[in-house]
């Protein structure tokens, strides 16, 4: 039987439903030491000066350790991705003479307990210098107040994407609309597990991690210049992962405390776990991004021609990550639709806020959403439907090469808006939206289109910056028979809730014609296994293409070695060989004959009785070891043109929401996805992180938002305040989904996962179809009651935007 | 904060098994379980009663074990996830939450699982809306809510027999 497009028993779930899971704050061990970090309170303030005597003097506390300190023993700084001038932006994991966010580490302390490394932390005296806040990119970019001095600007990175013959289109065009200024607020996914982390620097120089970092592939490559060690004397290990969604890329720069933390005290183990108003104050928040003097061109027919706009991303204090966001964007340039001609000048600007941080749909659901805003603030201008109007924009011919060269595999939008609209009832809701209008209710209907680009090629970085020695992607598996004649899988992904050990094995149960329970992934991560590449990780909806690509590849090799293997042993020729399942376990046998040689016999020949082999086959040893390497070329950085992704999964959400007009509350009345990936490998796994995503969207529509005052205080740093989204407000979703199969893949499927931040579009769109005539345009992706409230209050204002009709 | 903290002696009895120890007045439940009994199925997630991971049942009643002092559990009846599996058997609960896909990273799961408990203890056949009041104090991040709703429903149905 086939195991693709099965949902057998996840194996992850054996240990994780007894609350056996090994995730960081598990680990315990005799004498191991607590971090506890001191935090600024300023947003923006000098540090005058730190006294650690008190602290240092606290029985129990065994050692502090200071910014100045930090960047003393640390060869440098850790690297920039960013050209001049950000590359001069010094990045220390505790703050050197200045402290730029709220909540940014400045002092650690080492003790026996967490409750004592905690009592020292509030004796360590830090005077402060308060200064002025920059809390919005625009502001950031007037600079009038520098946050680095080293690079003299808070301008992180500035470049035109332009694609086709804009001014022509504009020019030609029947229809101009003019929007003065969208924007995309900050939120993140929050994992339910903090980041965390346990080093061990012995004396010798080898330095253990056991952490949660989720790409571990790019912090190894941080890490090991920034702490004047090689990659190698690294050992790092992750089990399991309460979630990351890309939020734990960027925990590498507490990694490094714990790391230095366990040098000075002589190499003993030291586990710093973050505490949440820890985690929503400085783990990392998502990009933020303003969209301002866009101008639509459209022809007679409601047709986009053409996009001018300027873009800013605010990516908090430091770059990190960034300025990669100011790329990844254009994976999806045009969205789902055939629009050819585009001038956007993007740019970002560091402020006084938490860093930003990849989070779920990163930079592509900021794009998405302000295209989706576009079509739908033309749509409303023009009095034509939401669905009429994505059914003359969307692509329809795949593969698709869109203006900047990247190419969508396969897609099916309008038939995925067809299935949304069965699921949702859609003729119906339009007739209790009439009855609903006539009686002066504020009911609406929303659709949102997106793409989660899959695979990416690194090599957009050198877009970003040309020097940077980055291009293409991979990944990598090993699978071994073992002497036992078990089947031994290693990833390089280092999962965080995607079910990687479960499909993995279905995978490899296909190749092999056996059973995935007969299959067995090693849990985690481990550099000790050699399974991992500088882009090992999960993240960018990687894992169904680059990972089970890897695994798929070592089962082809492993495939080779055990044919040749046992011709030898059957004397058959290798062309009769057949895999499967016999009385003595997994096996190869002749067809038609009832020889047959068992994985035991195999796996014991090879590595307990190879005389037997009379010194045959000795490149053979049933231990294989496979990089996949999706097939991708370095852009042209001048022209910013290339292919980006390699799969395009797209997701198509319809909401139906009714505001309630006394205090501006979105209810969510009815939800539907529709999900394309691609051949489908787990139903049920595919059909977990659909509905997953959408939560994430639709809290970050609705509830979660990173509010700052005019001084850089962060409003919602405890979960109280921040509120992400329970069973209370999550709506039943009608899920479908359709297939269409990427040609770009072995097996047809494509990345996902990400979602593409599909309900931040549809919401807004369902909000903006309540509005109707109210006189109101969507311009925010946040729509608490609170906003909702200010919208309708501030009808009688300008909407912002301006059409102009020509023809 | 110099001076040494005076220890409380406090008898609890976690998954049927009783325990005495001397703690310091400050420690957590949670940390109690965690740190001293090593049962670290217990989850911690946030610092102010959001988000449920660390739900144990504390003489039948789901409580968040961050909230609660270990000394305020003197004498106490607990039951942590460990507790659910009986002589090799899953709880039901246990079983419907793997076989609808309740569970992603599994980080929320133990505290999911405790609240489900204390739910279809008090409402052995709970309506779906009764259901997202249940569980209203425990966070996922991963499932999206649907699938754990669809698991508690089908424990429900298991254990009604």
């Amino acid at each position: 039987m086939s195991w693709i497009g099965k949902s057998p028993e996840r194996k992850e779930d054996q240990r994780l439903i007894r609350g056996r899971g090994l995730f960081v704050d598990d680990k315990q061990s005799y004498g191991l030491l607590h971090l506890h970090l001191v935090r600024s309170p300023y947003a923006h303030a000098q540090i005058l000066s730190i006294d650690v005597a008190a602290a240092e003097a606290l029985p129990g506390v065994i050692c502090t350790l200071t910014g100045a300190e930090v960047k003393d023993l640390m060869p440098e700084s850790f690297m920039e991705l960013g050209p001049e001038p950000a590359a001069s932006i010094r990045d220390y994991p505790l703050a050197v003479g200045k402290a730029i966010f709220q909540g940014e580490p400045v002092a650690a302390v080492v003790a026996e307990t967490p409750a004592l490394a905690a009592d020292g932390g509030a004796l360590i005296e830090v005077d402060y210098d308060m200064l002025d806040a920059v809390v919005t990119a625009e502001q950031a970019l007037e600079d009038k107040d520098i946050l680095h001095e080293s690079a003299g600007t808070n301008q992180t990175w500035q470049g035109v994407y332009e694609y086709g013959e804009v001014d022509k289109a504009f020019a030609e065009a029947a229809t101009v609309v003019a929007i003065d200024r969208l924007h995309f607020h900050r939120f993140a996914s929050t994992p339910v597990e903090n980041n965390a982390v346990v080093a061990e620097w012995l004396p010798h120089g080898d330095l253990n991690f056991f952490c949660n970092n989720s790409f571990v592939g790019f912090a190894q490559q941080l890490l090991a210049p920034a702490l004047g060690i090689s990659v190698d004397q690294m050992h790092i290990k992750t089990h399991d992962i309460g979630g990351s969604f890309g939020n734990k890329i960027s925990n590498y720069t507490q990694m490094a405390i714990a790391a230095l933390a366990s040098r000075k005290t002589g190499g003993r183990s030291v586990k710093w776990v973050e505490t949440r108003t820890e985690h929503l104050l400085s783990s990392g928040h998502g990009n933020e991004r303003t969209f301002l003097d866009t101008e639509v061109a459209l022809d007679k027919n409601g047709v986009i021609t053409a996009v001018r706009s300027r873009h800013i991303d605010d990516c908090g204090a430091y770059p990190r990550y960034e300025p990669l966001g100011c790329v990844i964007w254009s994976q999806v340039l045009p969205a789902t639709y055939g629009v050819r001609n585009f001038r956007i000048d993007f740019s970002q600007a560091v402020t006084n806020k938490c860093p930003a941080v990849p989070n779920r749909g990163y930079s592509r659901m900021q794009h998405l959403w302000f295209m989706e805003r576009i079509i739908d603030i033309c749509a409303h201008e023009l009095d034509i439907p939401a669905d009429e109007m994505r059914l003359k924009n969307y692509i329809t011919e795949f593969p698709y090469t869109t203006p900047n060269g990247c190419v969508y595999d396969s897609g099916n939008y309008p038939a995925m808006l067809e299935k949304a609209k069965e699921l949702i009832g859609w003729d119906d809701w339009k007739k209790k939206q009439a009855d609903a209008r006539g009686e002066g209710r504020l009911l609406g209907i929303g659709i949102g289109t997106t793409l989660d680009s899959g695979t990416n090629n690194f090599g957009q970085a050198r877009i970003m910056n040309p020097h940077l020695p980055f291009s293409g992607n991979s990944e990598v598996a090993t699978i071994r028979i073992d002497l036992q004649g078990s089947v031994i899988v290693t990833l390089g992904s280092g999962p965080s809730g995607q079910s990687h050990e479960t499909t993995a094995s279905q995978v490899v149960a296909e190749e092999l014609g056996i059973s995935p329970d007969l299959v067995r992934v090693r849990s985690g991560f481990d550099t000790g296994w050699n399974t991992f590449v500088g882009h090992s990780g999960s993240y960018a909806s990687q894992f169904a293409v680059t990972g089970l690509s890897a695994v798929h590849g070592a089962c082809e090799k492993l495939k080779a070695e055990m044919r040749r293997l046992a011709a030898f042993i059957l004397e058959a020729s290798e062309e009769d060989l057949e895999f499967g399942i016999g009385d003595e376990g997994p096996q190869l046998s002749v067809k038609g004959t009832d020889q047959a040689v068992n994985y035991w016999y195999m796996g014991n020949l090879v590595n307990n009785d190879n005389a037997v082999l009379a010194g045959e086959l000795g490149d053979v040893t049933l231990n294989i070891r496979h990089v996949y390497r999706p097939p991708f070329t370095v852009p042209d950085t001048e022209r910013k043109y290339g292919n980006l992704t390699l799969t395009y999964a797209a997701q198509l959400h319809i909401a139906v929401i009714e505001i309630d007009r006394a205090f501006g509350h979105p209810k969510i009345l009815a939800y539907a996805a529709v999900d394309d990936c691609g051949t489908v490998i787990n139903p049920k796994i595919v059909g977990g992180q659909v509905h997953g995503a959408t939560a994430h969207g639709i809290g970050a529509a609705i509830m979660e938002i990173f509010q700052y005052d005019e001084t850089g205080n962060l409003l919602t740093s405890s979960f109280s305040d921040y509120c992400p989204i329970t069973s209370m407000n999550m709506p039943d979703v009608q899920y479908g989904s359709i297939q269409t199969p990427s040609p770009f893949s072995y097996n047809g499927a494509k990345g996902m996962g990400e979602g593409g931040g599909a309900p931040l579009h549809t919401v807004s769109a369902a909000i903006q179809d309540a509005l109707y005539g109210e006189g109101v345009i969507v311009r925010e992706s946040h729509h608490s009651a609170n906003s909702v409230f200010a919208l309708l209050r501030d009808s009688d204002e300008s909407t912002g935007v301006q059409v102009e009709t020509r023809q | 904060m110099s001076e040494v903290i005076e220890k409380v002696s406090i008898r609890i009895t976690i998954n049927g098994q009783s325990y005495r120890r001397k703690v310091e007045p400050r420690l957590l439940l949670v940390q109690f379980i965690r740190e001293e009994l090593g049962l670290t199925g217990t989850h911690v997630g946030c610092d102010v009663t959001y988000c449920g991971a660390c739900t144990v049942l504390v003489d039948d009643k789901p409580t968040k074990s961050c909230t609660l002092l270990a000394v305020q559990a003197d004498g106490c009846e607990i039951l942590t996830v460990e507790g659910l599996e009986q002589d090799g058997e899953l709880h039901p609960l246990q079983k419907a939450f793997s076989e609808n896909h309740g569970l992603q990273c599994g980080y929320c799961t133990p505290g999911m699982l405790m609240s489900s408990m204390a739910l279809l203890a008090e409402k052995p056949d709970p309506s779906p809306a009764e259901i997202r009041k249940g569980i209203s104090g425990n966070l996922c991040r991963c499932t999206g809510y649907n699938n754990i709703i669809k698991s508690i429903q089908a424990a429900a149905r298991e254990m009604a027999g």
